[in-house]
């Protein structure tokens, strides 16, 4: 067992794990950006890097068959630390090493961060148009309002996941429960034909769509059309079983327990404590050509306790960065008379700057030690 | 023969070479040929000189710069823009359309047989199945860029290149009648002012005859308009690029105004003194509108006149050619007279150098960017690189190892370069996200720098194995030398792949909001990163020594062509601002290449020729 544990150490700290582990670290980046024409770089970061192993799907069959980027990047973090720990003698020759280790540690702690933290959003807005939420990419959520009192809707937002789950909602706000009757991540709406299943839903907009479940697409051109028939239950006179979907744009409208509600299932929504309204959107293209030479978008950023009301301007390469928040000019449409923003949240996005700052610095001070050496041997 | 004499004589021999190449070009006939072609036009959201936009043109469709008439006689670029302007009959039977594809020939009926060097075809023997093309062509864009077969690659090329063609021609003339260049003079005469000097009008100038001739007119100058290529007609205000016109635009203009741009006047003149064979009216032409342009718009002129001096330099194929002198000199100098020759390669090399300098610096100033702004640019600075290493090390070694890496990697580099070069203009509009003077000077800089240094580690352990295996010259000292020039160029390579990757990070944190995104040219940098950790950690831990350090650089050469090359014939990603087809079996066989070299380093050491002489590491 002694000799066993010994071996254990001697392994993980030795120089031939590292270079195992870059190894290993190359293939899956290769494979992982191979893998990009059929995943889309969404799914290819969920399958190999946030990961610890990597399933590939061959005929029906699950098999692991890669060590996953959760798993690589932590073997090689316990690595570097280990031999660190074990054989690593401070000397002034060897700062240059230990700073670009230090940056590495870091880097690879960052990006693990940032993995979990990050959270990416987007923002449509019309010139004119004034919104204080940005909405998610992927995430969507069944959204019931109350909207009996014309001048507050209240919200109670379920995560898709829970719907995936099949969960059971029951919540103090709402005076029913809601239960999942069928989840499709994608699916294709039709209207009822003699052809078609009969529709699961009793009531509402369900009676003249349906939705039959279609094979997730990961095409960057397709989207997912997400469909769940969700039942609204009560102890008396439950309202019934509807159809939500993200390709319904109208929302489902019912009165229950004397009140009115609104049910839609939309992408998740971040509030924000302030309002950003879109005055105007750029869209310049060189001389003679279709060449675009830059986006720019104009826009009021406004507080709601009033302590910031002014004009912030977002372009290529020049985000707005406010309340922990980035907005970046990511595209256009409608035109160039809507503007679309990436809005993203990362409380870690400063450690890649240090990490990287630390091991441009080591690796400078290391090559130029080493060359001024050389230099000075030739010449003598 | 004195020691220094040779590689004097020879230094000597090529800066005059070069230095002639450098003189500015003369005109062949008595037509001030060189004047018209620095006249300036807008194209692709550049201004830049007619001569660039000739040579392109032909490139595009031909592949080659230089015209032959079926009458044997030898165009410049520029004189063949002024036939395919001035005079399309004559310039459709100049044979500029490159077609290889057996079944695009059979579509026209073609046989090799009827084609200048067996694949140059003039549009004259084209026109009868342009509709065809047409067809064929709406065929093959149905189908996706990244699965079309070569038949219908050729077929959207060639399609490509005869509308490219078409519009050039409709920039200042009608092609449908044989004399609109001179109904276009009487029309001119009939503006209540205008520069034209008023002849006697004859009796054909009746008010009827008149506004049928502003009718026709009218619907000819709308088409040029429409059409046209070339926007000639210089906007009003000099920083306003969108105010440039076409000369159609120009003359619809006069209808209602009354009055005829210059620019668009002048282009008349010169048509109707080329047509009509009048040197001295094309030569009085180009010269009292150069004289305008001087005054209005002095530094866009200069430009231009640097620009069709660096075309006609073109310094890029000289520096090749020297490149290859010096490839072999310093490859011989490894068998015979090391000192002389290894002199001349070193000379060589540093001229061919500096006149990629000069080709590079001169780019920066004209497109005033950094010097990577496209593929091709990275290919140029890719090879300046990894030269500019190469004069230190065999600096600091001088035992012509550094020459011959500097001669195979400047003329291949060079090489990737000129084909890149045939997709059309290489000074083209930078993207809007790329649009960023700072990040193309650090980050694109820096990476590309490291692809440099890459590259070079790899070349320099080829050397080692062709001298190792196949000759007996690669002793102790050699060997020695050549390791430590590959630890080194690799260090050097870590250093800069990954700082240009981080900068590349920065940017991107900058412009989509994450540090790191897993697209395909990230990861591209980041395995060139990671293999060159590889390297080094391997050399430290002993897993490597002389051989194996030697085979893990030459997968190098492959790692990087895959980041460089590879990732933009995926398709996908922010980054792909490169895409192109063709290069993929190229990348196949450079590959294959250096596996084979890999191979060759894992003989058994006795079958190496060298193994007598050399101590085995």
């Amino acid at each position: 067992m002694k000799t066993l544990l010994i071996d254990v150490r001697r392994i993980m700290v030795s120089l031939q794990l590292t270079v195992v582990l870059l190894v290993f670290g190359m293939i899956l980046v290769f494979a992982a950006t191979l893998d990009q024409t059929n995943l889309g770089i969404w799914g290819i970061q969920q399958k190999w890097f946030r990961s610890f192993i990597v399933f590939q799907d061959l005929q029906g069959v699950t098999i692991p068959i890669f060590p996953g980027g959760y798993l690589v990047g932590g073997l090689l973090l316990i690595n570097l630390i280990a031999a660190h720990v074990d054989r690593f003698k401070f000397t002034w020759l060897k700062a240059g090493i230990f700073l670009t280790h230090a940056g590495l540690i870091l880097l690879l702690i960052g990006e693990l961060l940032s993995g979990i933290f990050q959270e990416d959003f987007h923002m449509r807005l019309n010139e004119g148009q004034t919104k204080n939420y940005a909405e998610a990419y992927r995430e969507h959520e069944l959204a019931i309002i109350d909207t009996t009192d014309a001048k507050v809707d209240d919200v109670v937002s379920i995560p898709e996941i829970l719907l995936a789950k099949g969960t059971v909602v029951q919540h103090p706000d709402l005076p029913f429960r809601v239960v999942t009757r069928a989840y499709y991540p994608n699916s294709f709406l039709q209207s009822p034909s003699a052809i078609t299943p009969a529709s699961l839903a009793t009531v509402g907009l369900g009676l003249s769509v349906i939705a039959s479940p279609q094979p997730v697409t990961y095409k960057p051109t397709e989207t997912n059309l997400i469909s769940a028939y969700v039942e609204l239950i009560s102890p008396d006179n439950s309202p019934g079983v509807f159809l939500v979907s993200t390709g319904l744009v109208a929302p489902q409208l019912f009165n229950y327990a004397g009140r009115s509600w609104r049910m839609t299932l939309r992408p998740k929504r971040i509030y924000e404590p302030f309002s950003l309204t879109l005055l105007k959107f750029s869209h310049d293209r060189y001389a003679g050509t279709d060449i675009p030479k830059n986006f720019s978008s104009r826009i009021r950023l406004k507080t709601s306790d009033g302590r910031d009301d002014r004009d912030v301007v977002v372009f290529m390469n020049n985000p707005l960065r406010y309340a922990g928040l980035t907005f970046y000019q990511a595209g256009f449409e409608n035109n160039d008379r809507t503007s679309i923003l990436q809005v993203v949240r990362n409380p870690s996005w400063l450690v890649p700057y240090v990490a990287c700052a630390l091991m441009s610095i080591g690796l400078l001070a290391q090559f130029g030690i080493h060359l001024a050496g050389f230099v000075v041997k030739r010449s003598s | 023969m004195k020691k220094h004499t040779l590689p004097l004589i020879v230094g000597f021999g090529s800066l005059l070479a070069v230095a002639f190449s450098l003189t500015s070009p003369s005109n062949p006939a008595a037509y001030d040929v060189t004047g018209f072609s620095r006249l300036p036009t807008l194209v692709n959201g550049r201004i830049k000189p007619l001569d660039t936009v000739a040579r392109t043109t032909l490139l595009i469709t031909q592949g080659r710069q230089r015209v032959t008439t079926p009458d044997a006689r030898t165009l410049t670029p520029a004189e063949w823009l002024l036939d395919v302007l001035y005079q399309p009959k004559v310039a459709n039977t100049y044979q500029t359309f490159e077609i290889v594809h057996p079944d695009l020939l059979a579509l026209f009926n073609l046989a090799v047989a009827d084609g200048a060097g067996g694949k140059r075809f003039s549009a004259q023997q084209l026109a009868d199945n342009l509709i065809e093309l047409e067809r064929q062509a709406k065929l093959a864009y149905d189908t996706d860029a990244t699965v079309r077969t070569p038949y219908q690659r050729a077929v959207v090329q060639l399609r490509e290149s005869v509308i490219l063609y078409q519009r050039l021609q409709n920039s200042v003339n009608d092609t449908t009648s044989e004399d609109f260049l001179f109904h276009l003079e009487r029309y001119e005469r009939t503006l209540p002012s205008t520069v034209i000097t008023k002849a006697p009008r004859g009796e054909d100038y009746s008010a009827a005859s008149e506004s049928k001739l502003r009718a026709d007119m009218s619907r000819i100058f709308s088409a040029i308009d429409t059409f046209g290529y070339l926007r000639t007609v210089p906007s009003a205000k000099i920083d306003d690029l969108t105010g440039w016109i076409t000369a159609g635009g120009a003359w619809t203009a006069s209808l209602g105004g009354g009055r005829i741009a210059y620019a668009a006047h002048v282009y008349g003149e010169i048509g109707r003194a080329w047509v009509g064979h009048h040197p001295d009216g094309f030569n009085q032409a180009v010269r009292a509108y150069r004289q305008n342009l001087d005054t209005s718009m002095p530094t866009v002129m200069s430009k231009c006149d640097v620009e069709v001096r660096f075309n006609s330099a073109q310094p890029f194929y000289t520096s090749m050619v020297l490149y290859v002198a010096a490839f072999l000199a310093a490859l011989v100098s490894w068998l015979k007279w090391p000192n002389a020759l290894g002199r001349i390669s070193f000379g060589l090399v540093g001229l061919a150098f500096a006149l990629a300098t000069a080709g590079i610096l001169a780019r920066m100033w004209l497109e005033s960017r950094p010097p990577v702004t496209n593929l091709y640019s990275s290919a140029l600075f890719v090879g300046w690189g990894a030269v500019a290493i190469c004069l230190v090390l065999e600096y600091f070694f001088s035992n012509a190892v550094g020459s011959v890496a500097a001669g195979l990697i400047g003329f291949s580099t060079l090489l990737v370069a000129h084909h890149l070069a045939l997709g059309g203009d290489t000074m083209e509009m930078m993207r809007a996200v790329l649009d960023s003077n700072f990040w193309l000077a650090t980050h694109v800089v820096t990476v590309t720098v490291g692809y440099s240094a890459t590259f070079l580690a790899g070349f320099l352990a080829v050397i080692y194995v062709g001298r190792g295996v196949f000759t007996r010259s690669l002793d102790a000292s050699t060997a020695g030398a050549l390791t430590r020039m590959v630890y080194g160029t690799v260090c050097f390579a870590t250093l800069f792949s990954f700082i240009g990757t981080v900068l590349g990070g920065i940017w991107a944190d900058q412009s989509w909001g994450r540090f790191w995104g897993w697209d395909p040219k990230e990861n591209g940098a980041l395995i060139i990163v990671i293999w060159n950790a590889i390297i080094l950690h391997a050399r430290w831990g002993g897993m490597v020594k002389q051989r194996g350090l030697m085979a893990l650089a030459i997968f190098g050469n492959i790692v990087t062509a895959w980041s460089w090359f590879g990732v933009n014939m995926l398709g996908v990603g922010l980054h792909s601002y490169g895409f192109m087809d063709a290069a993929f079996w190229w990348l196949v066989g450079f590959v294959v290449i250096q596996l084979a070299l890999i191979a060759l380093i894992a003989l058994p050491p006795q079958v190496w020729l060298s193994s007598s002489v050399m101590t085995r590491g």
